[in-house]
């Protein structure tokens, strides 16, 4: 069975994001790059349901800047075997990731394409729909499971996401409002992850090591002949609203007090 | 006149509240660009969930049958842009909830249309706010094409008024498109609780309450609150998942939230930082979360709260 997994280069969540005086931006000097959190979860479904049907091979591809090589080498320490680098240096947007997925998958032709649900930089949430859409395929976003990740099983390792018995199709829980939605997709597909997939794994330093001499295939959108103008562009970014600083109340009394006769919200 | 086509979201016939917010935000767009509203209700119960947003005044569409029976993306998607199509809508708005964003993309590829999701705030015919980067940028984005999707966050919108007149409710004609999902099962959370994203009042707790959420839920029943929680209380598997506030959860924004035991991590603030009225209750005195509320107690979740319950019991 062959995998593809997405991974997007973002800004680490624990870096200070702040917004360029021009607005037109935030600001990037001194900020660290990662991988986005939920795609490290979507990599570690990808390894457990390779090691538990060999023979499969897991793809990273990511769509970005030259250094987003450095996510894929992250995935690929992780213990993917092999990652796909279409450079591009410019923003591209959910619909222009889509279609060069799509591009890549055409020649790929994996079996199932495992995605974060959403990239902690612009927080759109829509690209894996985009893209199920795109390819005519079936889709299962949020992707989480029954078992909470301090079970046995999340402790065992067990994917989250089962294929059936002929291996055809997947069942998949899916992070819904008012409970949990069991899906069973069709192979290909696409799967969004959720946080309580599993717990991701850090690389260990041989494997670090050894993923350095794992391969990065290297393409453009304009080779695998996708126009990547985006359908929305980002014209202005602003620093949020600031709340106003509030007070201290020494005890409960005074809280509730305040909150009936000044907050009046109770 | 170009037609902004509002997508419902209902189960078993209850129509939800978020859509009321996705018709405000319709109504805002056509005070811009002069265009007609239509809805479409989608799925089991459309027809009844049809009356209560017809109730609105504008012309609800619809879709009902075995083949649309659950929500499921692919069968959704296919009828709301079939209809869309069908009403000449140049625009299609939808609440950004988990039906909303597993849907909306898939109608955006279908119509060719460029999407803004979980939208904020309405700049103009083609630009919207958005939040970005767990809410500490605010983005104005402008779709390009001529088609638009846009999906909203409801608490940036109230809730849609009553039309005069009821508009009229109409079955559409659609094509069932054989899906590659099957539905197998939905093993709802089952709450007597208000829904946490239209409560009045929400009592969140964090890790500080180490799994033990009955304080968090004696205040939230003097209250008649919705319970929510951090990502660590949900990870730990202490509380459902989708009770999660936050940045890659639920966005609140009620009269009053109290966070008790929560430290205040960016991406929670992100969930709720709109609430009219922030409470922290945290121990550690140097506790972001204090640089958000309104109000602040230093004091220990277990012994603040119970008082807490008691003190809101005596002026009920
Ligand atoms: C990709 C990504 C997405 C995320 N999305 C979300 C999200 O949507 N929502 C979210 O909430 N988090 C999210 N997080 C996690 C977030 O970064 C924090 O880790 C999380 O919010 C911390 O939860 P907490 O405040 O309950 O726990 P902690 O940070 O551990 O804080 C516990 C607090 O409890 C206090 N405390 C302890 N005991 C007591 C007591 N007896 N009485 C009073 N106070 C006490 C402590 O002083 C401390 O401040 C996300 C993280 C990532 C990386």
């Amino acid at each position: 069975m062959k995998i593809l997994v997405t991974i997007k280069r973002v800004e680490d969540y624990e870096s200070k994001i702040k917004v360029k005086p021009d607005n037109s931006w935030i600001v990037t000097d001194g900020v660290n790059y990662r991988a986005n959190p939920f795609d490290e979860i979507a990599v570690e479904e990808a390894l457990r349901l390779r090691d538990t049907n060999m023979p499969s091979e897991v793809v990273v591809v990511s769509v970005g800047p030259a250094a987003a090589a450095a996510e894929i080498r992250s995935g690929l320490a992780m213990g993917a075997d092999r990652g796909i680098l279409v450079k591009h240096d410019a923003f591209v947007d959910s619909d222009g990731v889509a279609r060069v997925l799509k591009a890549v998958i055409d020649a790929e032709k994996p079996d199932l394409v495992l995605m974060g649900k959403q990239a902690v930089d612009v927080d759109d949430n829509v690209a894996g729909q985009l893209l199920a859409e795109y390819l005519g395929w079936g889709q299962a976003t949020f992707a989480s499971k029954k078992e909470s990740l301090e079970s046995p099983e999340e402790k065992a390792k067990k994917p989250g996401i089962r294929l059936t018995a002929d291996k055809k199709s997947a069942q998949v829980a899916r992070e819904v409002d008012g409970g949990l939605e069991i899906l069973e997709v069709q192979l290909p597909a696409i799967v969004t992850v959720d946080l309580r997939l599993n717990v991701p794994r850090y690389a260990s330093l041989p494997n670090i090591m050894k993923a350095k001499k794992k391969p990065i295939a290297e393409m453009t959108p304009q080779q695998l002949g996708v126009d990547v103008v985006p359908k929305v562009k980002v014209v202005k970014v602003e620093s949020p609203p600031q709340r106003a600083a509030g007070v201290k109340v020494p005890d409960v009394q005074t809280l509730v007090q305040k909150l009936h006769s000044e907050a009046k919200v109770i | 006149m170009a037609t902004i086509l509002v997508v419902a979201e209902q189960s078993n016939g209850h129509l939800k509240k978020a859509t009321l917010s996705a018709l405000t935000a319709a109504q805002q767009v056509a005070k811009n660009t002069g265009a007609n509203i239509a809805g479409v209700v989608i799925g089991a119960g459309a027809g009844q969930a049809a009356q209560d947003l017809a109730a609105y005044g504008i012309p609800v569409h619809v879709v009902e049958g075995a083949a649309f029976e659950h929500a499921l993306a692919e069968t959704h998607s296919a009828a709301a842009a079939e209809v869309a199509k069908k009403a000449g809508a140049g625009e299609v708005v939808i609440a950004a909830t988990a039906y909303g964003k597993d849907i909306a993309p898939r109608i955006a590829a279908k119509l060719g249309a460029g999407l803004a999701s979980d939208v904020l705030a309405i700049v103009g015919a083609n630009q919207f706010k958005r939040a970005m980067w767990a809410g500490n940028a605010i983005a104005t984005v402008e779709v390009t094409t001529p088609m638009k999707v846009v999906t909203v966050r409801a608490t940036e919108f109230g809730a849609a008024q009553k039309g005069q007149a009821a508009g009229t409710v109409t079955p559409a004609q659609v094509s069932a498109p054989q899906p590659k999902t099957k539905f197998v099962e939905f093993n709802e959370v089952k709450s007597a609780r208000p829904e946490l994203t239209e409560a009045r009042v929400v009592v969140s707790g964090g890790r500080g309450t180490k799994g033990d959420f009955k304080p968090i839920e004696q205040l939230a029943d003097v209250l008649n609150a919705a319970v929510g929680a951090s990502r660590a209380v949900v990870d730990a598997g202490w509380q459902p998942n989708d009770l999660q506030v936050g940045q890659t959860g639920k966005v609140v924004a009620p009269q009053l939230y109290v966070a008790a035991g929560i430290s205040g991590a960016i991406q929670h603030l992100a969930g709720m930082k709109g609430s009219k009225t922030i409470v922290a209750i945290n121990k550690d005195a140097e506790a972001p979360i204090f640089q958000v509320a309104d109000y602040g107690l230093v004091a220990d979740l277990f012994k603040a709260l119970p008082e807490m319950a008691e003190a809101v019991k005596k002026l009920q």
